[in-house]
């Protein structure tokens, strides 16, 4: 418990810093940048605007006041959980992450445990008929799969099940005619940018799977519980994965900025209505306190997992736990 | 096999996009709304698109965008992360202590929400996506440097440089870099398909190269309405063209690494 606590308050003193950081970093890039907001909520208005008025919105904003100022008062607004307004959505950005995060959550968790599950099974499969046709197809798919961007993934899997065989919907998240929110609803129009987001993320884990059970089979121990008749089943199972699986929960954690990134596409190309897809409807508005507080959101969600994979790492290895090295 | 497949098709891929621009030229803003939407066929092997453009020329005009793009923003990455892994192993001290936690904080930043966050204030252009993949990407060159630089520097070679009263620059330049070298020039071709993958990914969301330029994400990205209506071709296809090279690459490094870790292959093989 005690090396939990320390990892934790190591963590912290990482990550605390790095998030100031984060927002100082987006400040001066919104600073450099030549975009003017005021001419953006004026819109077509800015050409029949006097300037007296233009100059009185910027005053109103607190935009003509210095720059350290105005980052003062931003941050200071961030850390008190006022997110600010969207500029192109006219609410407020709390009230947006609110609604959409759950359906983020909801998508990335079900992808993750479908990948852990996925790869865990078809990774073992390769690595026990190692050197078999299956076994090459799967490390060739793999591979394959590496290389495919994941949004191509997506419109293929959209082409194959929504319009050749029209067995799932295409994207959203309920049916357009639909009044109400319907669970079995949403599952349907869930599977595809799950599966696709759980796919595409699952090619290093396959492969690494394979790789270390591979490694693990060799070892003593297995070649001793082969030598005393348990199933091989058993053998696969409770003693070569289980021990391969240790130094992945860490790599897992490692890979939580490509989760971020898939799930900005995934959601993106099913119309997913969640924060992901969200972020690329405020950089297309430049939307600026909407797609700072994203932003921030998906680093936060970086750290966080790497918090959990290494909170799990210690739980996992008695080794950690016991002895303090990790 | 596989090996000099992937080489193959490389080669052939980069004689299409050298050669093919030469001989026929791409009208980026032609419309032409007979030849919309036709499958392939052998006057358009590859079909076209809702506006009547051809694919596949589309397509290899795209990959030479894609290529460009790719390979200035790799290299961008590669110089920046070369100098401050340069700088943090042959400083040393507190220095590298603190260049490190840096790389470690840049490491936890969702590389594409940043590059969208940097192409959104600065409006999409080629230029943008180079600056958002170059400096969000130089972590690993950097490291790599830094673990070089770091072994380099206890070597005999080095150490009779600087006991021979070597200034500081000259070792970096006469005895470091040399070494640095081949180690960068493999990393850059292994970041080159990652940044292309960005590119195309910035480029698909609408946040890449303007939208009428021949790249492969803006074709996926204009083909995706129309897949709804059947047409796979003119998003799907671009697609291939991203995965295939990709592919290629990492087979390519796969080998590479292979050989020159013959320890690593013979575990495998066992």
């Amino acid at each position: 418990m005690r090396a939990v606590l320390k990892m934790v308050a190591w963590r912290a003193a990482f990550a605390a810093p790095l998030l100031v950081i984060v927002t100082i970093g987006m400040f001066a890039l919104a600073q450099a940048s030549p975009f003017d907001p005021v001419r953006q909520y004026l819109g077509e208005r800015a050409l029949v605007t006097s300037p007296e008025v233009a100059e009185s919105i910027r005053q109103n904003w607190g935009l003509d006041r210095p720059v350290l100022e105005q980052y003062a008062t931003w941050f200071g607004n961030l850390v008190s959980g006022d997110l600010g307004e969207s500029r192109s959505l006219h609410r407020p950005v709390v009230e947006i992450i609110g609604d959409r995060l759950g359906w983020t959550l909801l998508a990335t968790g079900s992808a993750l445990v479908l990948m852990f599950a996925g790869s865990l099974a078809v990774g073992t499969l390769a690595a026990w008929r190692r050197g078999s046709w299956l076994d090459r197809a799967i490390t060739g798919g793999a591979f394959a799969n590496e290389a495919a961007p994941v949004f191509w993934l997506g419109l293929l899997a959209i082409w194959i099940f929504a319009v050749q065989l029209d067995w799932l919907p295409a994207g959203g998240l309920t049916d357009p005619a639909a009044v109400a929110i319907d669970p079995a609803d949403v599952f349907t129009h869930m599977i595809l940018p799950v599966t696709v987001l759980a796919v595409s993320q699952s090619s290093w884990l396959i492969l690494y799977v394979r790789e270390s059970v591979i490694g693990v089979l060799r070892e003593d121990f297995v070649i001793g519980a082969r030598a005393r008749g348990l199933r091989e089943r058993t053998v696969l199972v409770r003693h070569a994965l289980r021990s391969a699986l240790l130094p992945f929960l860490t790599l897992l954690g490692a890979r939580m900025p490509e989760l971020v990134t898939g799930a900005i596409l995934v959601e993106t190309v099913f119309s997913w209505p969640g924060v992901a897809a969200a972020s690329v409807q405020a950089a297309l508005a430049v939307d600026f306190p909407l797609l700072a507080a994203l932003t921030l959101l998906g680093t936060a969600a970086v750290l966080a997992g790497n918090l959990l994979a290494d909170i799990a790492y210690t739980v996992a290895d008695p080794r950690v736990r016991t002895l303090g090295v990790s | 096999m596989p090996v000099r497949f992937a080489a193959g098709t490389l080669a052939l891929l980069a004689l299409a996009v050298l050669l093919v621009p030469a001989v026929v030229q791409l009208d980026q803003s032609l419309v032409d709304l007979r030849a919309a939407g036709q499958p392939p066929s052998l006057a358009h092997p590859l079909g076209t698109d809702e506006v009547g453009r051809d694919v596949l020329l589309r397509s290899i005009y795209g990959l030479r965008v894609s290529f460009l793009v790719g390979l200035v923003a790799a290299l961008v990455s590669m110089v920046i992360g070369g100098l401050m892994g340069l700088a943090a192993g042959s400083l040393g001290g507190l220095p590298d202590r603190l260049l490190m936690r840096v790389v470690d904080g840049f490491n936890a930043l969702p590389h594409l929400l940043f590059g969208i966050f940097i192409v959104a204030l600065f409006a999409p252009s080629a230029a943008a996506v180079v600056v958002s993949v170059g400096v969000t990407h130089w972590t690993t060159a950097a490291r790599i440097v830094r673990s070089e630089v770091l072994s380099l520097r206890s070597r005999p070679f080095v150490e009779a440089a600087i006991s021979a009263g070597a200034t500081r620059t000259r070792v970096v330049r006469r005895h470091l870099l040399p070494h640095l070298l081949p180690h960068l020039m493999l990393a850059t071709v292994l970041m080159v398909p990652h940044a292309i993958w960005h590119e195309t990914a910035l480029s698909f969301l609408g946040l890449g190269l303007p939208p009428h330029l021949a790249s492969l994400g803006n074709m996926i990205n204009d083909g995706q309405r129309s897949l709804l209506t059947g047409d796979w071709w003119s998003s799907l296809v671009p697609g291939l063209f991203i995965l295939v090279p990709t592919l290629a690459v990492s087979v390519l490094a796969q080998h590479w690494r292979d050989r020159r870790s013959p320890r690593w292959r013979s575990e495998l093989e066992l």
